[in-house]
């Protein structure tokens, strides 16, 4: 029905290694873009800013975060505090007097040399031990970012980003930082479509999937790992420099905690480990799935039908959250994006199942 | 030098404490190997069952022990419905799991049982022990003790039968089925022992700070403790204690005033950092050799 081939069948080599395998999926892509673009028409004002605008950042958040850690195997606990070098890079590179568009990409590399610094002192361990690694980055981040004023402004302060334009678009009214946000996280998109497919990518999950083993095939480890830790951080920092000039406009150090990060990886596992899909979808599902079910039960409780303190509710969205992270381990370790596999596998033949390989 | 030495002292004491918390960690990963990163949350649910306990008009003598029994009833039921499903997993998904718990019970116990901080009066008192210049607290004296006895009973317990069994799963699990040893049930066991563990450290810092959900940011200071003294050795968790404490005591006790503030946690991040630069798998602990 909607796909009309039932089933993929390449004849040659050259179709197999198509983008898009199947002309329908292009199509809903499109689609999906142009909807996305079209959303300052058609979105409220409220709706935007508070949910979608969040949605498409965090997004590239994921992908960033999702080509480390599903691409190259590696894990990485805090990602948060890349993105908080890179958003307050850019601030204070914009205030030094550098065009945003420039400071955008110099932040992005800032972030990037520290985090290839860290992930290289980390780089001879693996699995539990890069965790506790990166978790220290993050710490040791956000105490050299809230205990020098020259970085946070002091100790509470906030730090509110100057007024900039991007390619003479004044990035101020909403719908102007939204589809700067937007741009940013199509453009992450598209690399990480193809990056798949280059010998970057191969040689990256050729060291997830084992790293002596693809050692023995000639891909050199460390120069690998190094790379991806660099690749990674640098949309990292432009992201979290998006972020801060999109979204917040005023950053304090609490806005990138440890929390975040935990955040982050939890979007990148609800979504599915190195899936561009996965990451939007986790990105969204993380971030506005216990706001909405608090939403619900905040009303149910107004309405008197399900009793509960206000303690209770406060503490909510951190259930729901936790209880989110322990289901989907729990119950589709391959996250959203084998849940959307599985529907779109169904839909391609339907409805001649028996077609099905 | 008064002053160093009541830093020393008062550091030495405070990572016997973080020992406590450690020890939970160590006890679960030696025979699981799985880094169990909800210890702080099953810290502060311990002290928040103690302290419920104690509500009920109970002594604090009768109200430890069944905490206790609670923790490890609990620990059997974490182990049981969520960690069994998670064997042959890589280890993302072991440590993600293992925070989504620590989230969900930071939401879920402080919700249910109030936010405010619980006090818990074991009855120690808070009068200062003073030897000379120095000022020992002692809340920590006595949890220092408490934790050195508690390694120690740990390492008579794995001497006995059912600790011999332990030790045997945390060589290799395949053999250990062959030779006709429960697995499942060591591992459901070391989660019990750890949620025993986590009364005692959680009935200790609940009284010394309150019982509220601070308690499970006991977890990054342990997490050091057990990566300087090795992830899966239980003297370790004294030895890196001891260091963990000392040096975070010692050290921000002379540059907090400079640096302003917190360098508490940077020590701990650096020496994180730092031992898995060097050594890896901690002092006392097994290096594991990989083998494609």
């Amino acid at each position: 029905m909607f796909y009309r081939l039932s089933g993929t069948y390449h004849t040659s080599y050259e179709a197999d290694r198509r983008l898009w395998k199947i002309p329908t999926d292009r199509w809903l892509v499109i689609g999906l873009l142009v909807l996305a673009l079209l959303a300052p028409l058609y979105v409220s004002p409220l709706y935007l800013g508070s949910y979608v605008l969040p949605w498409v950042i965090w997004s590239a958040a994921a992908l960033s975060l999702t080509l480390l850690m599903g691409l190259a195997g590696q894990l990485h606990f805090g990602f948060a505090a890349v993105m908080a070098i890179g958003a307050y890079a850019s601030i204070h590179l914009v205030r030094a007097g550098i065009p945003f568009e420039i400071a955008l990409l110099l932040s992005g590399l800032i972030a990037a040399v520290i985090g290839a610094v860290f992930g290289g002192a980390a780089l001879r361990v693996k699995g539990l031990y890069l965790v506790m690694a990166t978790l220290a980055m993050q710490y040791l981040v956000d105490w050299v970012v809230v205990n020098i004023p020259a970085i946070s402004g002091g100790a509470h302060a906030t730090l509110r980003t100057p007024a900039v334009s991007f390619l003479f678009l004044p990035i101020e009214s909403l719908a102007a930082r939204y589809w700067l946000a937007l741009a940013w996280a199509v453009l992450l998109t598209v690399f990480f479509m193809n990056v798949k497919r280059t010998s970057f990518g191969r040689a990256l999950v050729a060291i997830r999937d084992k790293d002596f083993a693809a050692a023995v095939i000639g891909v050199d480890p460390f120069k690998t790992k190094l790379m991806a830790f660099f690749t990674s951080s640098f949309m990292g920092g432009v992201t979290g420099a998006v972020l801060a000039f999109c979204f917040y406009r005023a950053v304090t150090p609490e806005q990138f905690g440890f929390n975040v990060s935990i955040q982050l990886v939890a979007m990148v596992l609800v979504g599915g480990l190195g899936s561009v899909i996965g990451a939007w979808l986790g990105a969204g599902f993380v971030l506005l799935a216990p706001i909405f079910l608090t939403n619900l039960v905040s009303g149910l409780a107004a309405g008197g039908w399900v009793p509960v303190s206000q303690n209770f509710l406060s503490h909510l969205p951190l259930m729901i959250y936790g209880a989110m992270i322990i289901g989907f381990l729990l119950l589709e370790p391959l996250g959203l994006a084998k849940i959307y596999d599985n529907i779109r596998k169904y839909f391609l033949v339907w409805p001649f199942r028996h077609a099905r390989s | 030098m008064a002053y160093f030495i009541e830093l020393f002292i008062s550091g030495a004491l405070t990572g016997l404490m973080y020992a406590l918390v450690a020890l939970g960690f160590v006890l679960i990963y030696k025979s699981a190997g799985v880094p169990n990163l909800a210890q702080g949350a099953l810290v502060m649910t311990a002290g928040y069952a103690v302290w419920m306990v104690m509500s009920w008009g109970l002594n604090v003598w009768i109200a430890i022990p069944l905490a206790a029994a609670i923790m490890f009833g609990f620990g059997l039921v974490v182990e049981r419905l969520l960690l069994r499903r998670m064997v042959g997993q890589p280890v993302i998904m072991v440590v993600m799991l293992t925070l989504g718990l620590e989230i969900l019970l930071r939401g879920l116990v402080p919700g249910i049982l109030g936010s405010t901080p619980k006090p818990i009066d074991l009855g120690i008192g808070f009068a200062p022990i003073i030897i000379g210049d120095v000022f020992i607290n002692r809340t920590s004296l006595y949890g220092g003790i408490v934790a050195l006895a508690l390694v120690g009973a740990s390492l008579l317990f794995f001497r006995t039968r059912l600790g011999t069994k332990l030790r045997a799963v945390s060589d290799d699990h395949v053999s250990s089925w062959a030779v006709g040893i429960s697995v499942e049930r060591a591992i459901g066991i070391s989660w019990g022992l750890a949620g025993i563990a986590a009364v005692v450290a959680g009935a200790l810092w609940g009284s010394s700070q309150g019982v509220d959900w601070t308690l499970s940011t006991l977890l990054f200071p342990a997490v050091a403790v057990v990566i300087l003294g090795g992830v899966d050795s239980v003297p370790g968790v004294i030895v890196g204690g001891i260091l963990v404490g000392v040096l975070g005591t010692v050290i921000p006790g002379y540059l907090d005033s400079i640096a302003g503030g917190s360098t508490r946690d940077v020590v701990t991040s650096l020496i994180i950092l730092l031992t898995i630069m060097v050594r890896p798998f901690g002092i006392f602990g097994r290096e594991d050799i990989e083998r494609i």
